[in-house]
């Protein structure tokens, strides 16, 4: 027994700590999946708009001396409300055209908010301390100690996950969400403001990245590139999860971010890739996604 | 070839055949190897309607493997960039058969996904030399006779190099397999329906591609002799489809004005760092907003002529 649990106690620990990796990976395909659930626009600016949330937070504290809490309220709020300007002014004059208009349009914002960030702050990465309230003694779950930081993202990732979820699936107002998805023209002949229903859901999906980012702010440091490594993990997230189910791609980010950890155990050069390996594995077996529709 | 191509092609020729004696040879040479590579790239997305997110890792692997052949295994530079193409080749033919499982959004980012995949790879691995990459590789001499260390030479190989591509996937564009190609990008439901057998031309559409990219990436390796992470790296694949859609998606010389004018525009702003990065997305956001069909495309609906 003992000898057993010698070897599945640093699979266990590494598994556990891949949940943080995961708590991101889920926040960020859940916004995806949203967005492209109601816009049909794959949204590539969202790695940007994730480590604008950051980006966000650090300003906040170090120029109006706003701290963590006042941050994780504000920053999504202004970064959600930058998505509805974009919505707004470009998104919505594609809608007519190809899908891959929407995602040639959001890599450029990328490029610029990415660019932008790194004139602005360099590209070596700014320090985020751990909130006050964190700097208490590890959690301990028995089989190891986990920061009580790292703690708290996975905890409040599941309850923002499962709260987006439940606010689709179960509330009226994301019945009429869902129905805008199916049916937009008769769901609008309906008398519901579907162009504003679009418009909000693009900016709750950005804010939802940009409050990814505060999270992530004191774990990694902040810096421009944070965005780009992250989202094309989770493109390959939504890929093997597929876009049509929120649960789905819930899941499937926790699950990969355990699966990273489970690799740095046994084979840690894998662990940046394994993510991409699964995806292809998910391909050949399963083309439609683990979640997806045919 | 129609008359509107045939003094598009001129014109071209001309240019290439004047440019090294009134601008830097190598300015040149750069632009046609990613001229090549944005052809390539066009291939797929103008003629395939295939958007590809991941064209950096065949332009890079190629750029690698032909550095390494030249400096390591003392091959000559001719067969460096075969070996660099046949690379990306293969590489093309494994993320094509993957990519093809799946359509529009999910292939661009299936793409993108596995390019970075061996993006991480090339971090990883001896042989790229991490974050120093392959540096001093040598030009060598054309098979083993023509010395190209002076830019002059090399550049009338590099010329001929790209015009060879070019017209390669001109007769690719205009042959029975391209006008399928077209089919499948315009309805492929309706292309099954007639008995195409979609997936094979996709398929070898994406190696096609993938080969030029390769062979693209090996020729720059060669006249920058040097061979780094950027060739592979994310931002390297939107160049591909920045200079495309700015020249003008599916129209033949739209990749090379595209090319062109990115080139230059990254030398004359080198100095100014990382606002290169925002007027890309600055020029990105314009395009699709307002000037979806490019420079070329442009100008062939003002003549009314294809080019």
């Amino acid at each position: 027994m003992s000898e057993l649990w010698y070897e599945l106690e640093p699979f266990l620990q590494q598994g556990t700590l891949g949940l943080v990796n995961g708590a991101f990976y889920a926040i960020l395909s859940l916004g995806l999946a949203v967005i492209f659930g109601m816009l049909n626009v794959v949204n590539f600016a969202h790695g940007a708009q994730f480590m604008l949330g950051a980006f966000v937070a650090w300003m906040l504290l170090n120029w109006a001396g706003i701290g963590y809490w006042g941050a994780l309220v504000l920053a999504p709020l202004i970064v959600g409300l930058l998505g509805v300007v974009i919505e707004r002014t470009m998104i919505a004059r594609l809608y007519k055209l190809d899908h891959l208009y929407g995602l040639l349009l959001t890599f450029g914002l990328a490029l610029i908010i990415e660019g932008t960030m790194r004139n602005a702050f360099g590209s070596s990465g700014l320090p985020y301390q751990v909130p006050e309230a964190f700097r208490i003694p590890p959690v301990d779950l028995g089989y190891m100690l986990m920061p009580a930081y790292r703690f708290w993202i996975v905890i409040v990732s599941l309850v923002v996950c499962f709260g987006t979820w439940y606010a689709i699936e179960k509330t009226k107002l994301g019945s009429y969400l869902r129905a805008a998805v199916e049916r937009p023209q008769l769901v609008q002949a309906f008398g519901i403001n579907v162009p504003l229903m679009m418009t909000a859901t693009y900016g709750a999906g950005v804010a939802l990245a940009a409050f990814a980012g505060v999270l992530a702010a004191p774990v990694y440091s902040v810096n421009p590139a944070m965005g780009a490594n992250f989202i094309i993990i989770v493109f390959a997230v939504v890929v093997i999860g597929g876009m049509g189910s929120i649960l789905g791609s819930i899941v499937t980010g926790y699950i990969l971010g355990v699966i990273e950890g489970f690799t740095r155990v046994y084979y840690p050069e894998a662990s940046a890739t394994v993510v991409f390996v699964i995806m292809a594995i998910v391909l050949l077996v399963r083309p439609t996604g683990l979640f997806g529709r045919a | 070839m129609p008359r509107s191509q045939a003094i598009a092609l001129a014109l071209l020729v001309a240019f290439i055949a004047a440019a090294p004696f009134i601008l830097f040879p190598v300015y040149v040479m750069k632009v046609l190897c990613f001229a090549l590579y944005a052809c390539a790239f066009n291939l797929l997305l103008g003629y395939a309607g295939l958007l590809s997110f991941g064209h950096a890792a065949y332009f890079g692997m190629g750029s690698y493997l032909s550095a390494h052949a030249a400096k390591i295994w003392g091959f000559t530079p001719e067969l460096a960039i075969l070996t660099g193409g046949l690379t990306a080749t293969i590489l093309g033919t494994a993320f094509g058969y993957l990519a093809i499982r799946r359509q529009g959004i999910y292939f661009a980012m299936i793409t993108l996904a596995l390019a970075q995949m061996v993006y991480f790879f090339c971090v990883q691995a001896p042989f790229t030399g991490g974050e120093d990459g392959i540096q001093a590789v040598p030009r060598g001499a054309l098979l083993g006779v023509l010395d190209l260390a002076p830019d002059f030479t090399l550049y009338w190989v590099v010329a001929g190099l790209f015009l060879a591509g070019f017209l390669f996937l001109y007769r690719i564009v205009h042959s029975p397999f391209g006008q399928v190609l077209k089919a499948i990008r315009d309805n492929e439901a309706r292309a099954i329906s007639l008995g195409y057998r979609s997936d094979d031309y996709k398929l070898l559409a994406f190696v096609l591609s993938a080969a030029i990219a390769g062979i693209a990436g090996g020729t720059k390796a060669i006249v920058f002799q040097i061979a780094t992470l950027t060739d592979v790296n994310w931002p390297m694949s939107g160049e591909a489809v920045l200079m495309t859609l700015l020249g003008g998606i599916g129209t033949m010389f739209g990749p090379v004005v595209g090319a062109l004018i990115i080139v230059t525009l990254q030398a004359e702003l080198a100095q100014f760092g990382a606002w290169v990065t925002v007027i890309q997305g600055v020029i990105f956001v314009g395009c699709v907003l307002a000037f979806r069909r490019g420079v070329i495309g442009e100008l062939q609906q003002a003549i009314r002529r294809p080019l």
